[in-house]
């Protein structure tokens, strides 16, 4: 692969507008559950605020600190979770990092699939996945499932 | 083997490779340094002529297979003038060898109230262990602080070794800002308390000319696979009365002098230390490692590799939105900077694109990153065979992924 294709598979545009231009950044001060999470191999952090009312993802923020795929992964996802229950939330948080194994999504995952290149970078799908273990923890009250974790 | 620096880049058969359509520049020998055909070679060899068990049977294979194993010890012992080689222990690499100081020594000697001083500038390998050794034995574990461009503060090194001091532990040359430590006077200051001197010298040996006698350290810690030599091998290396006073950490066979039903004796140092099968390969590689630095000459290899680090030191502070790490000179040929705005992680995928490939991340270092105020940086390292094209290329690297990122 040369350099511009093998950067490109990773870097889509969506996934540099979105590391630039980070969207539901910030703290909630009446958030239902609020999860740290930290990368150990590299250092990367994020702190996820999720407001649930009713069964329903109402508001998500996200701060943190980390590479460009993490920090548009988290921007993403939080697009993506906003509005919905927290079953459908927690089933497009599994059925993404699936999906960053190379598996097929069960659901439509909008911008997120830009991060596919990430399946072909093992290295990578930590940070890609971040933001994700961070939300099955807020939504569930429990540790993800480590298996899950790629 | 063409055994002069100008020309050894063609003794290592990767770096003729190519990474996304472009020759290959390796800048990661901090991590691991590339092999020379010599030390690949001599593998082979040892396999394919004289693999036998060492110490243990008496046919002719099991006598080449132990003559080679000690005289890869007579040859790390030469390198670092060792006045003995059996001061010389394999162990699996610099980790092994700290945590044989920290458990062998240390859990024996540390009594509660004791002091154990380090940096703030260690790998987790030169701290973890001695976190963990006072924590079982009451001891202490103090800091020398840092001056502000990342040096060892004399001044703080002399109010914190003190009486209660009974081992200083410190790398001779940091993996992350690439000071140069003065070993010599912090084990002046170890010696004046009666405390024992432990070096981590994973980046120093196989950059520096080194002489333990000089150093003043009591233990020296080092890995074969950071000077050419094959993963898995490394050396600790003790002064005999030191390593008398330590207690083996792998009890087993090889081992031992006399074992009756209830009891063992120990054998002799170093077999005390190395039970069970010898990572046998490893050390006749190390062993091929170091004649081969030894004929290149480890003077011109310690100049080269600093005039190197001091360029890309400068080259790369020159460059807009560039912060590097560490003191501009003297410095070891190694260089952590951040691009800003732009995480390290991605700075390395950019660069690899290009086919330069360095490391990005805490480098094992997280006191350091939080002396820093950073949570990760990339670092270019350099060895024999990188030359000042490698540096340009870097800066190349530099530039495209500012451009790539739009900043």
């Amino acid at each position: 692969m040369s350099t511009d294709d093998s950067l490109e598979a990773l870097y889509r545009e969506t996934i540099l507008d979105h590391n630039r231009s980070p969207r539901n950044r910030g703290q909630l001060p009446d958030a239902t559950a609020t999860v740290g999470l930290l990368n150990p191999t590299c250092g990367d952090q994020i702190r996820l605020d999720v407001k649930v009312v009713d069964q329903r993802v109402v508001d998500i923020r996200f701060t943190g600190h980390g590479c460009a795929i993490s920090m548009a992964s988290a921007s993403m996802m939080t697009e993506a979770v906003k509005g919905k229950t927290v079953e459908e939330a927690l089933g497009l948080a599994r059925d993404f990092k699936r999906f960053l194994t190379g598996e097929r999504p069960q659901h439509d995952l909008g911008e997120l699939e830009a991060l596919s290149g990430v399946s072909r970078y093992p290295s990578r799908v930590k940070c890609a996945t971040l933001a994700h273990n961070a939300l099955e923890q807020a939504l569930s009250g429990s540790p993800p499932n480590p298996a899950g974790d790629a | 083997m063409t055994a002069t620096l100008a020309s050894c880049k063609r003794d290592f058969p990767i770096l003729g490779r190519e990474v996304h359509g472009h020759p290959l520049v390796y800048l990661d020998s901090a991590a691991t340094a590339q092999k020379p055909r010599a030390v690949l070679e001599a593998v082979r060899r040892y396999y394919e002529q004289s693999n036998a068990n060492v110490h243990r049977s008496v046919h002719t294979l099991a006598d080449e297979a132990t003559a080679l194993y000690e005289g890869a010890r007579q040859k790390v012992a030469a390198f670092i003038g060792a006045e003995r080689p059996e001061e010389v222990v394999f162990t699996r690499g610099t980790t092994e060898g700290l945590n044989f100081v920290a458990r062998g020594w240390a859990a024996r000697h540390l009594k509660p109230g004791d002091e154990v001083v380090t940096s703030p500038m260690e790998h987790h390998s030169n701290l973890i262990p001695w976190q963990q050794v006072c924590r079982q034995t009451g001891a202490r574990l103090r800091f020398i602080e840092l001056s502000p461009d990342g040096t060892i503060d004399l001044q703080s090194a002399a109010r914190v070794i003190g009486p209660k001091t009974r081992l200083v532990a410190l790398s001779a040359l940091s993996n992350v800002l690439g000071t140069i430590n003065p070993i010599a006077a912090i084990a002046e200051m170890a010696h004046a308390v009666g405390a024992v001197m432990v070096v981590d010298g994973a980046q120093s040996v196989p950059h520096q000319v080194t002489r333990v006698q000089e150093l003043g350290a009591d233990f020296l810690a080092f890995s074969g696979h950071k000077m050419c030599g094959p993963t898995g091998i490394g050396v600790l290396w003790g002064r005999m009365e030191r390593l008398e006073e330590m207690d083996p950490i792998l009890y087993g066979g090889e081992m031992i002098a006399y074992v009756s039903r209830d009891a063992a004796t120990w054998a002799a140092v170093p077999a005390k230390f190395e039970g069970g099968t010898p990572n046998i390969a490893g050390a006749v590689g190390l062993g091929a490692a170091v004649d081969y630095l030894t004929a290149i000459g480890m003077e011109a290899i310690e100049a080269h590799d600093r005039r190197l680090g001091e360029l890309a030191y400068r080259r790369l502070a020159s460059v807009p939105g560039v912060t590097v790490y560490g003191p501009p000179a003297p410095r070891g040929g190694l260089v952590a900077f951040n691009l800003a705005g732009i995480h390290p992680h991605d700075v390395a995928q950019v660069f690899d694109a290009h086919g330069v490939a360095i490391r990005a991340g805490h480098h094992c270092c997280q006191p350091l990153m939080q002396w820093l105020d950073v949570g990760s940086t990339a670092r270019a390292s350099f060895y024999l065979y990188n030359d000042e094209s490698d540096i340009d290329r870097l800066v190349e690297a530099v530039e495209a992924t500012k451009r790539y990122f739009g900043q």
